[in-house]
């Protein structure tokens, strides 16, 4: 089937790692290799073979090779194309925004709040807006945590209240207010259409109008939030996958001291 | 079938009759109750349909009406059939005759109860024989295509747009999907109405609207008699508006419905009040129109942990089957749920899911199981997720799961694209076919892993449901004992929609429909 599959080609390109020009990495470097899938809605024959190749190519593949294809229905077609992708980053010139905090542990994090702010630190989390999800909040604020990183709910020095899902933004500001919250955790699982753009937003949007921005930690997380996402829409942090309830409580405690909030 | 687990069936005799005792003091409120939506989903069924100029669905219109007049605990059946004797004019006329204006119901005279139900019964029997039919239809299908052996295989479409939906569906279809469920938008379940007409905005989900049942049932009409398969539709029978969303499922012959009061309460802040009497009514339409409903018992895993809590699953399950039984379903329409959901960085892990799977086939050996695939645990990494889904396919194959509910590789990253569902589906037919009869094959040794497992689980779940028989129900959710949440009996939405009935109320399809399969 594949051609590439026991491939004897003289290596004709530079193998010495130049950050500058970085590539992907199969098993030779700088060889450029990329695996992707993707389906075309046109039927399965030698000419939507040939349109994934040439689609490939347009994507910066050199040398696409289709590994796979199949109909997915009478005029779809799913590729699974293999090639060398003729880009280049500068890696030396990236810099990227991450939430600047070092990680505590549970216990590291209460002494931190006993000692720098001196009383329960009070945290209100939601999934806001339509959200129905509350997989990302339970992560952070349930007791049992995620992956073995306790949720805020079991800090001893945090008092945690997880209002669930589909609160509105209004509701949930109201509710933090009651709360004499210092941090505000939203999440956000949905993102079909970017509503989570609209819906953290309009929270922020809010926040600023009731003059209370100043007055919380505001931190959001979910999937597809990153922390500059996050700091663009006015948040003072993001939190993606991969991060947990000690990667929140950590920042939300620090950020209170540096300003102030005692 | 012989046990493979050795289960203590006294103990499972005892977890049933607990069950039973909560479902009979829970079924002591829901007797003396209505609800709105109930209301609203007579009006459906009564013919009352399409929308008002501030396009309010004219259910509504009708029962906030009641409401506004106090009217609601005679129920929309007694005020209708009331309104016919005076008016002349049929339930649809009746309630744009409210809807103008040019009918106050409170100034009507009140006939007595005989002449109203002689009233109404031409409107019931015409909707009671509309859903023969579909039954019939269905029946048909069935009969002349044969049923699916082995497990269905269950996919989701999620597009937002009905008319895309269609053809991710089809394509669904064509790959070897049996079931099409139709994921609703994020918040429907919120919304104390049911949203009119074919739709094409939606955010994670489609609107379920009653003119999106029927497009897509008759395009899966279509690719079924093509591909000589009868494909079930799926929908979700839940939050504020159940027995509605049943009423449609009924007219339009849906095949299953996600039908779960715990569900709502649990997950979706709904007032637990409220949608225990949803529930009934909406249990009961889909009993006899021959609906497979699924509990919700999977998500509690979502929040809780699968092994610490398999116990409430079970219990859950138990009480699931024991309202299904008050509201006169059989056993054959149980798609009692549970989910494939323990952390794959724990040894030994699919053992207990084993022995958990296997423990539901043998307790409620005539129910179809709704399975549901590992989502907690998926991350971006897709390559091990198809590895996950491919286990969760095993645990089916070697237990008999019924509804089959595919796991996505993409699950945390996108709703599914077209190539995710084949790939799916490839994957669950490759195990399905490779180790069709590899559960006969296996015992399990006694004293072992698997046996002891689902050994104890079933003795936690008893005497959990002997704790929550001397709570009661409302009192064991108000203690956060399933999920891991806790909901107030006077909180969440929808109280208000929840009315004492007089005693002249009556609910005519209740009364034909309750026990009774249709066509049959």
């Amino acid at each position: 089937m594949s051609s590439g599959l026991y491939n004897t080609h003289k290596i004709d390109f530079d193998t010495t790692l130049d950050l500058t020009r970085l590539k992907p990495y199969g098993d030779t470097m700088n060889d450029g290799k990329v695996q992707t899938s993707f389906t075309l809605p046109v039927k399965d024959d030698a000419r939507g073979e040939e349109a994934a190749r040439q689609i490939a190519k347009k994507m910066g593949l050199e040398e696409p090779n289709v590994a796979y294809h199949a109909p997915l229905d009478k005029e779809f077609t799913f590729y699974v194309v293999y090639g060398s992708c003729v880009h280049t980053v500068n890696y030396e010139d990236i810099h990227v925004i991450t939430v600047e905090s070092d990680v505590m542990s549970m216990e590291e994090t209460n002494d931190y709040i006993r000692e720098h702010i001196g009383r329960k630190v009070v945290m209100v989390g939601a999934s806001t807006g339509t959200d129905a999800h509350t997989v990302g909040i339970d992560a952070i604020m349930n007791r049992k945590g995620f992956a073995g990183h306790y949720g805020v709910e079991r800090y001893e020095m945090v008092e945690a209240y997880n209002l669930g899902s589909q609160v509105p933004n209004e509701e949930f500001i109201k509710k933090a207010v009651e709360l004499h919250a210092d941090a505000l955790l939203v999440s956000q699982t949905v993102t079909q259409k970017d509503i989570h753009i609209q819906n953290l937003t309009n929270l922020i949007e809010l926040l600023e109008a009731e003059g209370l921005r100043d007055k919380f930690v505001v931190v959001c997380g979910g999937p597809r939030i990153t922390h500059e996402l996050a700091k663009e829409l006015g948040y003072d942090a993001g939190f993606g996958s991969g991060t947990y309830g000690d990667d929140v409580a950590s920042f939300v405690v620090t950020e209170m001291v540096k300003r102030g909030m005692k | 079938m012989e046990s493979k687990l050795g289960l203590n069936f006294e103990l499972v005799n005892e977890a049933r009759t607990s069950a039973a005792h909560v479902a009979a003091d829970v079924q002591r409120f829901i007797d003396q109750h209505t609800t709105v939506t109930v209301e609203r989903a007579i009006c459906r069924l009564l013919g009352i349909d399409g929308v008002n100029e501030m396009d309010v669905p004219m259910p509504n219109v009708v029962v906030d009406n009641l409401m506004e007049n106090s009217l609601l605990p005679l129920g929309a059946a007694w005020v209708i059939g009331n309104a016919i004797l005076e008016t002349g004019k049929d339930p649809q006329g009746v309630a744009e005759a409210i809807d103008s204006g040019e009918l106050d119901l409170t100034k009507l005279p009140a006939h007595s109860d005989s002449e109203i139900r002689a009233a109404i019964k031409p409107y019931v029997d015409a909707t009671i024989q509309r859903i023969n039919k579909n039954v019939a239809k269905r029946n048909e299908y069935l009969g002349r295509f044969g049923d699916k052996q082995g497990p269905y295989l269950y996919i989701i479409v999620a597009t937002g747009n009905i008319y895309e939906d269609i053809i991710q569906a089809k394509a669904g279809a064509k790959q070897g999907a049996d079931i099409i469920a139709v994921i609703r938008t994020t918040g429907q379940s919120l919304l104390d109405y049911v949203p009119y007409g074919a739709t094409t905005e939606g955010f994670g989900g489609t609107y379920a609207t009653q003119e999106n049942f029927r497009l897509m049932r008759a395009a899966l009409d279509e690719v079924g008699e093509e591909q000589h398969r009868y494909i079930r539709l799926c929908n979700y029978c839940s939050g504020l508006c159940m027995p509605e969303i049943a009423a449609m499922g009924a007219l339009e012959r849906l095949d299953v419905m996600l039908n779960d009061a715990l569900y709502g309460i649990l997950f979706r802040d709904i007032n637990m009040q409220r949608t225990i009497v949803d529930q009934y009514f909406s249990r009961v339409i889909n009993g006899y129109t021959g609906v497979i409903i699924n509990t919700g018992e999977d998500n509690y895993l979502t929040t809780d942990d699968a092994i610490t809590s398999a116990h409430t699953v079970l219990a859950s399950q138990f009480l699931n089957e024991a309202f299904a039984k008050t509201a006169g379903m059989r056993e054959e329409q149980m798609g009692l749920g549970h989910a494939f959901e323990m952390d794959p960085s724990v040894e030994n892990t699919f053992l207990y899911e084993l022995a958990q799977a296997q423990m539901a086939r043998e307790i409620f050996p005539k129910a179809p199981l709704k399975y549901m695939p590992p989502t907690k645990f998926m991350t971006g990494n897709i390559f091990r997720g198809h590895i996950q889904d491919a286990l969760f396919n095993m645990v089916t194959i070697l237990t008999g799961q019924k509804l089959h509910l595919l796991g996505m590789m993409t699950e945390a990253i996108h709703t599914p694209f077209m190539s995710d569902r084949a790939l799916s589906i490839e994957n669950a037919q490759y195990i399905f076919r490779t180790m069709k009869d590899l559960g006969s094959e296996l015992t399990y040794k006694e004293n072992g892993i698997i046996r002891n497992r689902a050994n104890e689980v079933l003795t936690k779940a008893t005497e959990l449901l002997k704790e929550i028989e001397k709570l009661g129900l409302f009192t064991t959710i108000e203690k956060g004992i399933f999920a891991d949440v806790k909901r107030p009996k006077d909180g969440g939405k929808g109280l208000n929609g929840v009315v004492v009935k007089d005693e002249k109320h009556f609910n005519p399809f209740i009364e034909v429909m309750k026990g009774k399969v249709a066509a049959e």
